[in-house]
């Protein structure tokens, strides 16, 4: 199980995809919303805490598609596949590769990205918490999408149409989050319905992957 | 007897082709003279004037629009439990049906919320999570469309099915929570049942009778239709062959 | 014999047109495809008949 999580770690560092592209990405998104709607201080850090966790879901949507692919084309999953590993534990740590990769380096990048939106002081703490806590579940649910389209050419715009309804719970619950924090308000009931997310998606949602990757695998 | 003899493709085809116009006929009864009814029969509520009216669309199609998720649910389980080509392919014939009952809740909501909130749309828990449950359709029909082999395709979408229920319910909750972290008790939800009078019931009534009796029929139709067209591909796969 | 539906009429005829327009639309399409693939499977079968 180790060498597998080392091998994907060290693939996504070679081939660069991993860290660079996702958090340029998510710079660039960041960049981009005060052209879109103004460079008003008030109005930008009314909204920072909604744009990082936008930017995130987006970054992470955008990688989504290389945690099983390659894997697929070069046949490397149908070894994997009647290796002695559950396919569960295969699906698990190829999430946790994808956490490691990208959403861990969100994390960090967001207080960074979040002076440039002026966010208030008080939400950067909140920010990273949330995202420290969402962005996992973030992961697995992309996934169980990457692990249902794995066979289908050209399925990254299915897996984004098939993947974006099911981080809505997350994504309201991550920003809500961040929100009241920026506000002063308190965390509390969010956060812990933020983490109630992410367990309950990592504890259950491996099966379903694994049963669809299988699927696919006939 | 039993109910898994529908099952059997042909059983199922030969059964539906003998209730099939019973069930249109009286769907197209009941629309017609519900929404006659209640187009042309009924008063205007003091309140809301004539839009009231909507009703009578309104909610059969947002009942609907829900229902028909719960039977793809359970078709889609009876699919991954007994493996019943037929179940599968109901799933696959209702969702369309669905999606266009959910955009009808939709659009004759913002209909009616023009002239009643003053806005086209507004966040409200109840919209939001009918916009996301339109979502579901469009992402369950399009994997449909996009994986070549039926059975393949059957079991994906039957899991997305199955986790996509889960994420909705979340969702529903979620947006609940949202919003009224944002406006403080300023519910928009109306009560429907709760203060509706007979003059309104009764149509109402007919009316929903005639959408459940249309979505059966076209989800019938639909299906005979999907083991035909899976019948179709069987053959010309054989004929390649030989 | 029309209803007078006061200030809100284009809401409610709007929303009828709608729903008309869209039920008849996925009943047309359901109707075609079902004698459409019917047809196909028809001719197939004769094929194979004979």
């Amino acid at each position: 199980m180790r060498a597998l999580l080392i091998r994907d770690l060290m693939l996504a560092i070679r081939a660069g995809g991993g860290f660079g592209l996702g958090l340029a990405f998510f710079l660039i998104v960041t960049v981009l919303v005060p052209f879109g709607v103004g460079p008003q201080t008030e109005l930008l850090s009314r909204i920072a805490p909604g744009i990082l966790w936008i930017g995130a879901l987006l970054a992470c949507l955008l990688s989504l598609d290389r945690i099983l692919a390659l894997d697929w084309e070069d046949g490397s999953l149908d070894l994997l596949a009647t290796a002695p590993l559950p396919m569960e534990g295969i699906v698990t740590i190829k999430a946790l590769a994808h956490w490691i990769t990208t959403g861990l380096p969100l994390v960090l990048a967001a207080p960074v990205l979040g002076v440039l939106l002026s966010l208030p002081i008080p939400a950067y703490q909140w920010v990273v918490i949330s995202l420290a806590v969402g962005t996992p579940a973030l992961s697995v649910i992309g996934t169980f999408g990457a692990a249902l389209t794995v066979g289908i050419k050209r399925g990254g715009l299915l897996m984004s149409l098939l993947v974006l309804p099911l981080y809505v719970p997350t994504l309201i619950f991550g920003a809500e989050v961040a929100r009241r924090g920026a506000e002063g308000l308190t965390v509390q009931s969010p956060l812990l319905l933020l983490a109630g997310i992410s367990f309950g998606v990592m504890a259950l949602l491996p099966f379903a992957s694994a049963a669809v990757l299988r699927i696919n695998l006939r | 007897m039993s109910l898994w003899e529908y099952a059997n493709p042909v059983k199922f085809i030969r059964t539906t082709d003998k209730v099939l116009p019973w069930v249109w006929t009286l769907a197209g009864l009941c629309l017609v003279s519900g929404l006659v009814w209640g187009f042309f029969f009924t008063p205007n509520d003091f309140r809301q004037g004539s839009t009231v009216k909507i009703i009578y669309i309104h909610v059969p199609s947002a009942l609907m629009a829900i229902n028909a998720w719960l039977m793809m649910l359970v078709a889609s389980l009876i699919w991954i439990v007994r493996r019943h080509h037929v179940s599968a392919l109901a799933a696959r014939a209702a969702a369309p049906v669905g999606a266009a009952m959910t955009v009808i809740a939709l659009a004759t909501g913002a209909f009616w919320g023009q002239p009643m909130w003053g806005t086209w749309w507004a966040w409200d828990p109840r919209l939001t999570s009918f916009l996301i449950l339109f979502l579901f359709y469009l992402g369950y029909m399009a994997l449909w469309e996009a994986i070549e082999d039926d059975d393949t395709a059957a079991d994906l979408t039957s899991i997305l099915c199955l986790v996509g229920s889960v994420f909705a319910i979340l969702s529903r909750y979620a947006v609940n929570f949202w919003n009224q972290g944002l406006h403080q008790g300023a519910t928009l939800s109306l009560d429907k049942e709760e203060n509706i009078s007979d003059v309104f019931w009764f149509p109402l009534l007919v009316c929903i009778a005639g959408f459940v009796l249309l979505f059966i029929a076209l989800v019938f139709l639909r299906t005979q239709t999907e083991i035909r067209a899976r019948r179709t591909r069987a053959l010309l796969a054989r004929e390649g062959q030989a | 014999m029309m209803p007078d539906l006061g200030k809100y009429a284009f809401a409610v005829l709007s929303s009828y047109g709608v729903t008309i327009v869209l039920l008849s639309v996925i009943v047309l399409a359901s109707v075609r495809r079902a004698r459409k693939v019917r047809a196909a499977l028809d001719e197939i079968e004769n094929r194979r008949g004979k």
